[in-house]
């Protein structure tokens, strides 16, 4: 067996993943309210030791879920956005070139007194070859985010986010890093995990991913939570929140939901709410309340359009 | 459980799941570790590893459910004996010797579903692929399981008389319910395995169809066939949509090397190459109206219109006798439907491509520049007018390319009124095509071309 499978049966065998229910708890210590079908993924991830992606809109808690896990198992986060253009020298690794230009300058001053008494060319080529060869070496190498999540030696969590936001090309190259937790740097060679880490990707879905990246990961689809689901995360997210106000304020949320709007709001937005209820002392919805604070609720001006004149019916609905 | 997992993958295949070698040895591993105890953590776990998209897993929902739904286990036969004693009194003494009566008779659920899961293997129930075997199978499935010996056991009982009808008549009534249970199983295969064969063969059928076929088009038919065009052309969409940069390789850029190289003291670490964006084309589609050519053109402009996410900009011209613009036809109604506006406003009139032509040279000759590729539809009918073969050479010299679709044979070409050997002479290319996967063909060809190699 290798070293980096006997490594992560150690993460498997932390006592959270001893079961789903286990799980669940884990990630409820840690602020995070998992539904079974989250945990179970979780669980599945990490017993088989392979990426996970994770698909939902914009804030149900998708990047939320790393960071707990990471936090759950005391596991250093290596976070990684990808961006249009990003590439393997801003992923992966890069040389230290400034540095390898010194070493140049220093070797081509020291050549000389090296060299000195050889007696003839060929001579001076053997001790030549007999030198180590410094300029493509792990000193002059710069780790970024993919690179340093494979160094850690007691295994991280490594986040990809939002990896539908990169080119095609670089999807193809995080196939090896994904499949096999190793990355091949044609300098040096095949470079493996101690052990390997704990990956997420998360997507929001701005292109279709390819089939190879989705074979190598379990796929995770977060959906928006059902109100009773919602009342959790609300109340364990913003601590000292009066259950009455909780129950309002997310009824009022979930009716939003079923409107047609351009950008619903999601979990964070939700959250984000509460929080600004409770700086404004706020101890129920009223109408004049959420006017002020629809701001915070929805993101696109013709949907507070939209959603104004309604907002009295929506309260009173939240009430029933 | 091996067979019932490879059983499970078929079925989900068949649902549109796509289950690779490798995503099913995940799926052997998943059922290692969790086992089958717990069902919701069977099927979540499941779940994870096969389904990839938030689509896949409604479907391996429905699919999950079917499979390994077991409610006609609960369903033992009615054969309890009446009153006290053995269940196969009065039954003639081969009944001892058939395991199928004597189940039958003492109406042992269990282990009459266990006998039809092994029949059902030795029928080959699950390559069920059309509705129609489902009769077939249930008979032969029935077979398997003996049924032949339950109607001689019924026809000696009969013999018999006295005792043996009353008998007889229990093992009738078992027969029938075992008959009810077979073609439930039977039909509960074809759900899981061939509901959707048969709308794939269908499709592929539709995407031979002969686009100008005598009597038009089923207007059943034409829902499906407008769905597959969307579905074409999101399938080209997706190929094409990646905005790629083509490294030209050898051709240095010595501006941003220079600047590159700064950093480091004037040393070229950096070395950067010119690269060429991969410009979206532009079309310009002008479809032929007349009533032979109609269908292909709604489906040309349905086609074209579906893929605006790698069209950069797209005109669509419609004539008869003269020429229209329907670009503000097409925004204003949907697709399947704005033919219908444009026949209303152009239809009906004897076709004249002269005066068609004229008309664009007149009011629409600056839509084209050398970035655009025309699209022109039509059978080239010109009722013996004037064919103006100038104006087609002069878009040929403007345009980047001429593509004349003709939704007849090459051999009709030169014949009647047809002047398309004569326009084939300004045209980079000139194709038959009269069913959807031609027109796939040929638009793929026109993405393709943007793409440098």
């Amino acid at each position: 067996m290798t070293s980096s499978a006997e490594a992560a049966f150690d993460a498997a065998q932390s006592p959270h993943f001893a079961s789903i229910d286990a799980l669940v708890s884990g990630l409820d210590e840690v602020g995070y309210i998992a539904s079974r079908r989250i945990a179970t993924s979780l669980y599945m991830a990490v017993r088989l030791q392979k990426p996970i992606l994770v698909e939902g809109s914009a804030g149900v808690g998708k990047t939320e879920l790393a960071l707990c896990t990471a936090a759950l198992l005391g596991l250093p986060l290596i976070r990684m956005q990808c961006y249009e253009g990003l590439d393997e020298s801003k992923a992966l690794y890069e040389w230290k070139y400034g540095k390898q230009l010194l070493y140049t300058q220093i070797l081509k001053d020291r050549m000389g007194v090296a060299l000195a008494d050889a007696p003839d060319m060929d001579a001076a080529m053997d001790r030549l070859h007999g030198m180590g060869d410094l300029f493509f070496s792990e000193p002059f190498l710069e780790p970024r985010p993919l690179m340093k999540a494979l160094q850690e030696p007691a295994g991280c969590v490594l986040l990809i986010d939002e990896i539908d936001k990169s080119d095609e090309a670089f999807e193809a190259f995080l196939l090896e890093v994904l499949s096999a937790y190793q990355v091949s740097i044609p300098e040096l060679g095949v470079l493996k995990a101690e052990t390997a880490p704990i990956v997420f990707l998360t997507s929001n879905n701005v292109r279709d991913l390819g089939d190879a990246l989705k074979r190598r990961c379990l796929h995770l689809h977060i959906p928006l939570p059902d109100a009773a689901l919602e009342k959790k995360i609300v109340a364990s997210r913003v601590p000292g929140i009066e259950g009455r106000l909780t129950a309002q304020l997310v009824d009022f949320v979930q009716s939003l939901r079923g409107l047609d709007l351009r950008k619903s709001p999601s979990i964070s937005e939700t959250v984000d709410w509460a929080r600004a209820l409770i700086l404004l002392n706020a101890d129920a919805l009223d109408g004049e309340v959420v006017r002020d604070t629809l701001n915070v609720l929805l993101k696109f001006e013709q949907d507070i359009v939209a959603v104004e004149p309604q907002v009295a019916e929506l309260i009173r609905q939240a009430e029933a | 459980m091996q067979t019932a997992l490879e059983d499970f993958f078929r079925a989900l295949r068949a649902a549109d799941v796509r289950v690779s070698p490798a995503e099913a040895i995940d799926a052997h591993r998943t059922v290692d570790v969790v086992g089958f105890a717990d069902r919701e953590l069977f099927r979540d776990a499941l779940c994870a590893t096969l389904a990839k998209t938030a689509d896949e897993v409604t479907r391996f929902e429905a699919v999950f459910d079917t499979f390994f739904d077991r409610r006609s286990d609960a369903l033992p036969p009615p054969a309890a004996p009446e009153g006290q004693g053995d269940p196969m009194e009065g039954l003639p003494p081969e009944a001892q010797e058939s395991d199928l009566a004597r189940m039958l008779m003492a109406g042992d659920g269990a282990a009459l579903a266990q006998a039809m899961e092994a029949a059902a293997e030795r029928a080959e129930v699950s390559r069920i692929r059309l509705s129609t075997q489902r009769a077939r199978l249930t008979r032969r499935l029935l077979e398997e399981m003996g049924l032949s010996e339950i109607e001689r056991i019924l026809a000696a009982a009969r013999r018999l008389g006295g005792p043996g009808e009353a008998g007889a008549d229990r093992l009738e009534a078992a027969r029938k319910a075992l008959a009810a249970q077979a073609s439930a199983y039977v039909e509960r295969q074809h759900e899981l395995y061939a509901s959707g064969s048969g709308k794939r063969l269908r499709e592929e059928m539709l995407a031979r169809k002969a686009l100008n076929a005598e009597g038009g088009i089923d207007p059943v038919d034409q829902a499906m066939m407008q769905a597959l065009v969307k579905r074409m052309a999101k399938r080209l969409a997706d190929r094409y949509s990646r905005r790629r940069n083509v490294a030209w390789t050898g051709h240095l850029d010595v501006r941003r090397t220079l600047r590159k190289s700064m950093g480091y003291g004037g040393m070229p670490f950096d070395i950067v190459f010119k690269t060429k964006k991969v410009d979206k084309p532009s079309i310009v589609a002008i479809c032929d109206v007349s009533k032979s050519v109609a269908a292909a053109a709604q489906f040309l402009l349905t086609f074209l219109y579906s893929l605006n996410e790698v069209v950069d900009r797209l005109d669509a011209f419609a004539f008869s006798g003269r020429m229209i613009s329907v670009n503000g036809v097409l925004d204003d109604h949907p697709v399947d439907t704005a033919i219908f506006e444009v026949l209303k406003q152009i239809g009906f009139q004897q076709t004249d491509y002269g005066k068609s032509l004229e008309d664009f040279a007149e009011q629409h000759m600056d839509r084209i520049d050398r970035h655009t590729t025309v699209i022109i539809l039509g059978d080239a009918r010109s009722n013996y007018a004037n064919p103006r073969l100038d104006i087609l050479a002069t878009i040929q010299k403007r345009s980047r390319a001429v593509i004349w679709l003709n939704p007849e044979p090459e051999s009709y070409w030169s014949q009647g009124d047809s002047v398309m050997n004569r326009y084939e002479r300004f045209c980079h290319v000139a194709k038959t095509c009269n069913t959807l996967e031609q027109l796939e063909r040929i638009i793929e060809d026109v993405l393709r071309t943007y793409i440098p190699h």
